[in-house]
């Protein structure tokens, strides 16, 4: 039986808002990595899965739980575990070998043997003749290679990934990816356990033992898939998609949203729910093109993804905002449009405007509560603070920023209410 | 990689053989040492106050007193760069110290500097006996104190916007605070930093006249250097000496400005995260020479050796910057009581220190004669208003046709940061001069003084600011037709608003702060003084009246302080807020 590199058990994390009040990040998690194993971490963007990384990193101290490394508590970053960044994070004062040679320097590792080890690191991820450059000489691409190398040239059991590929070019990151499957498997590095972060699903299922789907408000784990296919796994075969249509049923089936399939219970949003933040525009032209053929108005949430090019982090926040309107159903992985969403569609600019706005005040109470005070008040305005300390209730400062942002962009579409930058008021005369 | 004394056996052979550029570096770099002993055994000579240090006009003692100069002004940057370091660290890694340190710097740094020298020249004095070394302590001190704040500032700035992803991969990889410290922090602050030093330099210049030729107790005392020979020329009346004196000062400008700055600027471009588009990388032949010479490579290779040795001792420095662990430790009661404990006994402190002037000004000074002097500060804040009107009027307009023609601003830029380095006093005798043979309002005709050295950050910024205006934003306006008052109400001076606040936030504060050099220009036996703060001021410190010096500090402080917070800082925000491209 495999040992255990890392286990959680009931790990959760909270931030303070600014009236005292914790908010769960995280709750309750409780995961076990083993030696010899990648695991994927996917889940809607703010879910919790990076703050998880960065507990399991030792970089924030979880409020309950225990985190156990090769049966030691972690509480602060130790030695044999490494991360790779999203933003690459590199020196930009140092070059490649500099870049790579900081944390041996750390280690107290002396000048020459670091050196070495500098340069193989270097060699083994194909920076060769690269080792002088500054990082701005390089492309992303060779940039996050340069990541990846100061992270193995420490030669850690436990390397973590947090969205390593995300800010490189679909081709880029399929070369890189490739790669690191490649010294994984022929057992190159030594590293014993991978843990990788991702929005990708398609990633995730190209490079993972076990993909763990998160769910959020607050990070909990909603399931688990074991994937056994063998590598290199091509992304065309019936398997694969078979395995992509699962995460996706599992990613859009959250549980705390069952109550949203049934029309009845769509009232059930409070004054708190995070509106996801999806541009008018985008959902717009989803759905225009969901009506068109070939979906002719129903569509394999997979295959609409690939066909739009969208990455998981910005089709779900579209789709749960048409959902959350009214315009489209989902179900079992599958966008449907509704009634109202094709006579949404279907209309000219103005109608348009009618049908999103009497659907906005339906179904999102924000929206509705905001109308209603500015109605109420003597001179029909209303300073955008009022909404953000309400918000703050049930919220972040920072989610309650960017949710008035949502709900005034759509509310300025329906033509609702109207708002003034500089001063932000929000009034009845639109803007 | 095999090593000999430190420097890698690679570099042997090609250290044997000499090129052009190492013998120009040798030169360099043993004329350095040379100096700096030479003027070392000069300091050391015995100094009793009351006897008179000899000054001559002599045009070939100008060098001399230019490298005196120079070295006192490098001491004292030196001393401003120790002191960003540690009171900026201090100030970030201590959160609770920060609350308290940063707004005693907006402080520091609107007290004048000749208040510095004032009150601290008699304690240096004291400190070193008999000798020449408390004046020249007490010179480096007040050219000091016309140099850190800003300094320190842009570190504390920058500390404080290290990239969170940067700090993220720095713990991981388990970097100490010390490594940290040098590794992250610092090269990281370091582009904002060298401009910032420039910027000192250039200050430093302006009061480097005030720094050495001290009136201590109605007593003149002058050390041998630059400025002296400056107030000597002043005092006796002689054109001529003056204009050597201009002569040097513009070549010792130029040679720092081409064998430090310039080369130092360049450098730090590589500490820059991204290049911003259309910035023109700098170029400097002095690092050009440093960075392929092979002596000083090997040097450096030396000095690398020598940090790796140091890095085992060094336990006392590590704790000025690890971040303080205990403090977070604590039980949060416990915690948020000591901090109150601690606000307490600040407060009790600062009201302390309040009554303590309030009582050593009021036993002298009458409530009228405080009126009066909050009058005076009126008097020179419409002056510092006005002139920064006036010099906004004047170099914007020139600063918008300047930066419009990229290839133009690049050969100007060079020259306006020469001009802000140049110390406008040198042209105060050419002012007193009209003023008095054209029997000029010297109320009026004074005040030009007070913004000659400072009204070239206006113009410097505004012509970054123009010069940073989108392409298509111009094709755009080309396109539309749009020209004349709309092009420049709606398009120019919405886009450079950001820019030219920064400029005249600079300019205004540099107003302020030459407002007691400027207020009361000599000539020989004419003085011509105008009524301002400044002048009260100045007028106190030759008479060595220390409450009076003590009040019109802390009004000044006070306008400083109100102009900053009701007209600056509204102005930024704006700018910040409204008037940027994203």
């Amino acid at each position: 039986m495999p040992s255990d590199l890392m286990t959680l058990e009931g790990i959760s994390k909270s931030y303070q808002t600014p009236d005292h009040i914790g908010r769960l990040v995280l709750d309750q998690i409780n995961l076990r990595l083993q030696e010899g194993e990648i695991v994927a971490l996917l889940g809607k963007s703010g879910c919790g899965k990076s703050t998880l990384l960065r507990v399991m990193a030792g970089l924030v101290p979880p409020n309950a739980g225990a985190l156990l490394y090769r049966g030691q508590p972690v509480r602060e970053p130790v030695r044999g575990i490494a991360m790779v960044f999203q933003s690459f994070a590199l020196f930009p004062w140092l070059t490649v070998l500099g870049n790579v040679e900081l944390g041996l320097e750390a280690l107290g590792i002396p000048r020459g043997e670091r050196r070495r080890r500098a340069e193989a690191a270097v060699d083994l991820i194909g920076l060769g003749g690269f080792e002088g450059a500054y990082p701005k000489e390089l492309s992303g691409g060779m940039r996050q290679r340069v990541g990846f190398a100061r992270a193995l040239v420490t030669e850690p059991d436990l390397l973590l990934l947090d969205e390593p590929f995300s800010a490189l070019d679909v081709l880029t990151a399929s070369t890189l990816r490739g790669d690191l499957i490649e010294l994984w498997l022929e057992r190159r590095i030594p590293t014993k356990g991978i843990l990788i972060v991702s929005h990708n699903v398609e990633e995730a299922v190209e490079l993972a033992d076990r993909i763990i789907v998160f769910s959020s408000d607050p990070g909990r784990i909603r399931g688990e898939i074991p994937i056994t296919l063998p590598y290199p796994r091509d992304a065309a075969h019936p398997a694969f998609r078979q395995i992509v249509d699962e995460v996706y049923t599992l990613l859009t089936t959250a549980p705390q949203r069952d109550d949203l399939r049934r029309p009845a219970k769509r009232e059930a949003i409070g004054l708190g729910y995070r509106l996801p933040n999806a541009s008018i525009q985008r959902f717009l032209g989803l759905i225009e093109d969901l009506l068109a053929a070939p979906h002719n108005g129903r569509a394999d949430i997979p295959v609409l993804a690939d066909q739009e090019a969208l990455g998981m982090d910005e089709l779900l926040p579209m789709i749960e905002a048409l959902e959350l309107l009214g315009f489209t159903h989902t179900a079992k992985g599958d966008i449907e449009v509704t009634g109202s969403g094709r006579a949404f569609a279907e209309a000219d600019m103005l109608e348009r405007k009618r049908i999103f706005a009497e659907h906005l005040l339906h179904h999102v109470p924000l929206a509705a509560h905001i109308r209603r005070v500015l109605d109420e008040r003597p001179g029909h305005r209303a300073p955008e603070e009022r909404f953000l300390r309400e918000l703050e209730d049930y919220m972040s400062e920072e989610e309650a920023a960017t949710v008035l942002e949502t709900v005034i962009n759509w509310g300025r579409f329906g033509e609702l209410f109207g708002y003034d930058y500089h001063s932000g008021v929000l009034s009845l005369e639109a803007a | 990689m095999l090593r000999h004394w430190g420097i890698p056996v690679e570099l042997w052979p090609l250290r044997l053989r000499v090129g052009w550029w190492d013998i120009a570096a040798a030169l360099l770099v043993f004329g350095a040492m040379a100096a700096l002993i030479w003027t070392g055994r000069k300091v050391a000579a015995p100094f009793t106050l009351g006897q008179p240090v000899s000054i001559s006009l002599d045009a070939m003692l100008l060098p001399e007193y230019a490298l005196r100069t120079t070295l006192r002004m490098f001491a004292a940057l030196a001393a401003s760069l120790l002191f960003s370091l540690v009171y900026a660290a201090w100030a970030v890694k201590l959160p609770r110290a920060g609350r308290i340190l940063i707004p005693l710097l907006d402080i520091l740094q609107s007290v004048p500097i000749l208040g510095y020298l004032s009150i601290t020249i008699t304690g240096f004095i004291a400190l070193f006996p008999g000798r020449l070394l408390g004046v020249e302590c007490a010179a480096i001190f007040a050219i000091f104190t016309s140099q850190a704040w800003n300094m320190t500032f842009s570190l504390y700035q920058s500390f404080r916007t290290v990239p969170a992803d940067l700090v993220e991969a720095a713990r991981m990889y388990r970097l100490s605070p010390w490594h940290r410290f040098w590794r992250l922090e610092v090269p990281f602050a370091m582009p904002s930093l060298i401009w910032n030093m420039m910027m000192s330099m250039s200050g430093g210049w302006f009061f480097v006249v005030a720094a050495e030729a001290i009136t201590v107790n109605g007593q003149n005392i002058m050390l041998p250097g630059i400025g002296s020979y400056i107030a000597l020329a002043i005092e006796q009346r002689d054109l001529h000496a003056v204009g050597y004196a201009i002569a040097t000062m513009l070549v010792v400008i130029a040679v720092y400005d081409q064998l430090m700055f310039r080369p130092l600027l360049a450098w730090s471009a590589k500490f820059k995260a991204e290049a911003v588009e259309g910035e023109s990388e700098l170029s400097s032949w002095f690092l050009t020479m440093v960075q392929r010479a092979k002596l000083i490579r090997g040097l450096a290779a030396l000095a690398r050796a020598l940090v790796e040795l140091s890095r085992r001792a060094r336990g006392f420095l590590t704790a000025l910057v690890r971040p303080v662990r205990r403090e977070a430790a604590l039980p949060a009661d416990l915690d948020r009581w000591l901090g109150r404990l601690l606000d307490i006994a600040l407060s009790l402190l600062a009201l302390a220190g309040g009554f303590l002037i309030w009582r050593y000004v009021s036993g002298e000074v009458a409530l009228a004669e405080a009126v009066r002097v909050l009058l005076l500060g009126l008097f020179t804040a419409l002056r510092v208003a006005a002139l920064i009107l006036l010099a906004s009027l004047v170099w914007v307009p020139v600063g918008v046709w300047i930066g419009l023609r990229p290839q133009l601003a690049q050969r100007v830029q060079p020259v306006v940061q020469f001009l802000a380095a140049f110390p406008a006093n040198l042209f105060f005798p050419v002012v007193v001069l009209a003023i008095v043979h054209f029997r000029l309002n010297v109320e009026i005709w004074i005040s030009p003084l007070m913004i000659l050295g400072t009204q070239w950050y206006i113009l410097f910024n505004v012509i970054a600011g123009a010069s940073a205006i989108p392409t298509e934003l111009r094709h755009v306006c080309a396109n539309l037709g749009v020209k004349g008052a709309v092009w420049w109400r709606r398009v120019v001076l919405p886009a450079i608003f950001p820019a030219y606040v920064t400029g005249a936030v600079t300019a205004s504060g540099g107003s302020w702060n030459a407002s007691i050099v400027a207020e009361v220009a000599k000539w020989g036996d004419t003085t011509l003084v105008a009524t301002g703060i400044g002048a009260y001021i100045a007028h106190s410190t030759e008479a060595g009246d220390f409450p009076r010096i003590a009040l019109g500090i802390v009004v000044l402080c006070l306008y400083v302080t109100l102009f900053n917070r009701l007209l600056w800082r509204r102005l930024y925000n704006l700018a910040a807020e409204r008037y940027r491209f994203d």
